[in-house]
């Protein structure tokens, strides 16, 4: 009860006008950073931290979760509208949103998004609230081998049930776990795979670089030539009346994703070294892989679009509880606030919930009011972005790419990650032509850097013994439903052999 | 003896930043663009929230005319950074903040070709020690208990890092050489990460610094062992240091600012005016109590010999690892 009652009064603390202001213009800062392809929350927080110095810690954190909530909100926006992920988290929203977009439906997309994105932010507040202490201790018991059992989970999902061409799918996630390994290995220390010796690849493949480049360019390139240009991806008029008619579509085709993100992506978004990527991914597998149409998936289902931003929204929040409590960051956004909360002289770890209730409970109510903000301001601005669609592709386009490659150079500032997108955009060009799914290969480079250390570490622990995945109370269940779902396909293939044998 | 030395070092270092905003060759060169501020490691780890620390003091303060610019090049152990720095097209706007990885890379990675040496000296903000850490379900309460179960479980022994050839691994491997201990070591992505990992008992110790374990260390969660300083740090008085136990060894993490190679003399005294004034501030100087970094202020000659002792060091711990 006690809780409640510091939760209230830090709802009423970000109600305070001051407060409110800095909800309303952080959220709406975080909408078109997050809008912009390769500015994600974590430059959004970045650039802005310095500014939190003007005003008292409380109204400042405050400011900052309103970012990275309207962030959030923002990176669906050029995911649906122009096909380039706006940030790392939304790329499993161009899956689908991208599609709907073209069908002329982009509106359904982004009222879809941004409803999930509101339940999702409201099931984490929720579970934040009532359980976060005892949740972040659970999440510890999250070590190398279940994090490894998980990721397995998560590959499973996109190999096992999905109707794509397995050997294809299997080639594509290959191909990003290989991407994935270019650069230094945290586990030896030494240098693999720098391609040609080119000094950038020291860093890696940036997974953003991967994104902009498939989805940006490749996309781009593709819809050119289905459409040699005749396109315009309009809707032709944006009414209050319209938006509602989404908004009920959006609701009646999209709730089974929104909860199946909204509850992954939180438990996904407590553990240490996930984070909101891993967890919109893994929504949009399970989402697709519980459905009962998944074929709709990839073509426009406004599930496909749901289960991602819902994931998103709520594994932020989520991600927030193992820095708060344990003064581990869950994601890079949450690094730099944890940075910010050092600086505000507050010492995050396992004492801030009882040495700094008062900050901890406003922190928690300035979430609810944010959520709310962004929803009602995305809201706002969704004809907007619509309205932006109705250019004529050959304006669009030559903007996409302008957009791709500033947003590939705002990253990371450098010009290696330029060439590297050019080049996977063509090579996306040309893997879809031969009709080869790029999601696995996009999913692989997220998961490969979690899975690979994991699983090297899990066996240095059990000193090269492979059954530690089984004997771990957590570990081991999670272990055989992911091998049950990756062997799943191979049995329909026997079971749907066997008529045409006695026949 | 030391004490003393660094006493006087600090106060001969007060005095001359007392002066230098009065002096005219701080005044000769500003900044005409915003300034690269490289961060040698990824976001959330010590040298990042120490360089967004000092990016909020000069904002607030309004030290520089041209913002500093923070941007995170961590990869490869800190390589990305020192080739940015090593190649940078303006080197007077061009400032990195390093950690030891600043002495471990150029030596473990010869083929990058950085020579540390042409760097130029800026401010040295500080050196964070490094502590021995359990968590407190092992009942494990001081050092000689602890090398007592690390030989008895004969090799089974797990301990978590940042990886080998970085600045734990070198303490971790200078104790077992020390004590006779076989350890099985697991590198994790960074000093968050590890402290995480002890808190969940999914290792059993670990080196880290008292910032990233501050927090577990409060709530009762970890039991600090044996430091690695020079003397028993202020903020765990009790706990013993490994030159107590008979072994002459320290070992800190440098916090320090550094400018590019070929940064001309005044842009050199413009930003060591800056940072100088940075840690003279009331927040940078709280910063260092409450994280439990010492200072070691230096100026530019110690700072260059103190960087030919740590090169020399270093290649002979990497190789003692490595052997």
């Amino acid at each position: 009860m006690e809780v409640l009652g510091f939760l209230i009064d830090g709802i009423f603390l970000a109600l305070e006008p001051i407060n409110l202001m800095l909800i309303v213009i952080g959220v709406t800062v975080g909408l078109f950073i997050g809008a912009m392809p390769g500015l994600g929350s974590v430059n959004g927080v970045a650039i802005l931290l310095p500014i939190t110095f003007l005003v008292p810690p409380g109204s400042a954190i405050i400011f900052l979760a309103a970012i990275y909530y309207g962030a959030m909100y923002g990176g669906a926006i050029s995911s649906v509208t122009m096909g380039i992920p706006g940030a790392s988290t939304a790329v499993a929203t161009t899956f689908d949103g991208r599609p709907l977009a073209l069908q002329g439906r982009a509106s359904l997309a982004l009222v879809t998004a941004a409803l999930a994105s509101f339940v999702g932010g409201t099931v984490a507040n929720i579970f934040f609230t009532a359980f976060a202490p005892v949740l972040a201790s659970a999440a510890l018991s999250f070590g190398p081998p279940e994090i490894f059992a998980l990721m397995l989970l998560a590959f499973a999902t996109f190999v096992g049930l999905s109707g794509d061409d397995v050997p294809k799918t299997i080639f594509s996630i290959c191909l990003g776990l290989v991407l994935a390994t270019v650069g230094f290995d945290t586990i030896s220390g030494a240098p693999r795979l720098v391609l040609f010796e080119i000094d950038g690849f020291l860093r890696g493949i940036g997974f953003i670089v991967l994104a902009i480049g498939v989805y940006g360019i490749g996309e781009m390139l593709w819809t050119i030539e289905q459409t040699r240009g005749e396109i315009t991806t309009s809707n032709p008029k944006m009414t209050l009346k319209g938006m509602a008619a989404d908004a009920k579509e959006a609701t009646k085709r999209g709730w089974k994703g929104t909860w199946i993100g909204s509850f992954i992506g939180f438990f996904v978004g407590i553990l240490p070294a996930a984070g909101a990527t891993p967890g919109s991914l893994m929504s949009y597998g399970v989402a697709k892989m519980v459905s009962r149409n998944p074929e709709e998936y990839g073509r426009g289902s406004p599930d496909g679009v749901a289960a991602p931003e819902a994931a998103n929204n709520s594994a932020s929040t989520g991600s927030m509880l193992p820095m708060l409590t344990l003064g581990i960051p869950g994601s890079p956004t949450t690094a730099i606030l944890l940075g910010g909360m050092v600086i505000w002289g507050l010492v995050p770890g396992p004492r801030l919930f009882v040495d700094e209730s008062e900050f901890v409970w406003g922190l928690i109510g300035s979430f609810y009011i944010s959520n709310v903000a962004a929803l009602i301001i995305n809201l706002a601005f969704i004809p907007l972005f619509v309205w932006m669609l109705r250019m004529p592709f050959t304006i669009l386009a030559p903007l996409i790419f302008v957009l791709s490659i500033i947003g590939g150079y705002a990253a990371s500032r450098s010009m290696h990650d330029l060439w590297l997108i050019v080049i996977f955009g063509l090579a996306a060009f040309f893997l879809r032509k031969f009709d080869y799914p790029l999601a696995p290969a996009v999913l692989a480079i997220v998961l490969g850097p979690i899975a690979e250390p994991t699983l090297r570490q899990s066996l240095l622990l059990s000193s090269g013994d492979p059954s530690i995945f089984f004997t771990r109370p957590i570990a081991g269940p999670i272990t055989v439903i992911a091998i049950i779902l990756i062997l799943l396909p191979a049995l329909k293939y026997v079971r749907r052999k066997k008529p045409v044998a006695k026949s | 003896m030391k004490l003393t030395k660094r006493l006087f070092l600090a106060m001969a270092a007060s005095s001359t930043i007392a002066t230098l905003p009065m002096t005219a060759s701080a005044q000769d060169w500003e900044p005409r663009r915003p300034i690269d501020f490289t961060i040698m490691a990824g976001p959330g780890g010590g040298a990042d929230q120490i360089a967004r620390f000092i990016q909020s003091v000069v904002e607030a303060g309004d030290l520089t005319n041209r913002p500093l610019i923070p941007t995170n090049r961590g990869g490869g152990s800190g390589a990305e950074s020192l080739l940015h720095l090593k190649d940078a097209r303006d080197p007077d706007h061009t400032l990195m903040v390093t950690l030891n990885s600043f002495y471990t890379t150029p030596i473990r990675q010869e083929a990058l070709g950085v020579d540390i040496e042409t760097f130029t000296p800026i401010t040295m903000m500080g050196v964070d020690p490094f502590v021995l850490w359990v968590h407190k379900d092992s009942g494990i309460t001081t050092f000689e208990e602890y090398v007592a179960k690390v030989q008895e479980m004969n090799g089974e022994y797990v301990m978590g890092g940042t990886g080998t050839g970085q600045e734990d691994s070198i303490v971790i491997a200078y104790m077992s050489g020390a004590f006779d201990l076989d350890i099985n070591y697991i590198p994790f992505d960074g000093g968050g990460a590890v402290a995480a990992a002890l808190a969940g008992q999914q290792i059993m110790a670990t080196v880290n610094n008292p910032a990233e374990a501050k927090g577990f260390y409060e709530s009762g969660d970890f039991v600090p062992l044996l430091a690695f300083s020079d003397e028993r740090m202020d903020a765990y008085p009790d706990v013993p240091t490994m030159k107590e136990k008979g072994h002459d060894f320290s070992y800190y993490n440098q916090r320090a600012i550094v400018g590019a190679p070929g940064m001309s003399p005044e842009a050199a005294e413009y930003y060591r005016g800056v940072f100088g004034q940075v840690y003279d501030s009331e927040q940078w100087q709280n910063y260092l109590v409450s994280e439990s970094l010492s200072p070691l202020p230096m100026n530019e000659e110690e700072t260059r010999a103190y960087w030919a002792t740590q090169v020399a060091n270093h290649r002979q711990l990497l190789s003692e690892i490595d052997n």
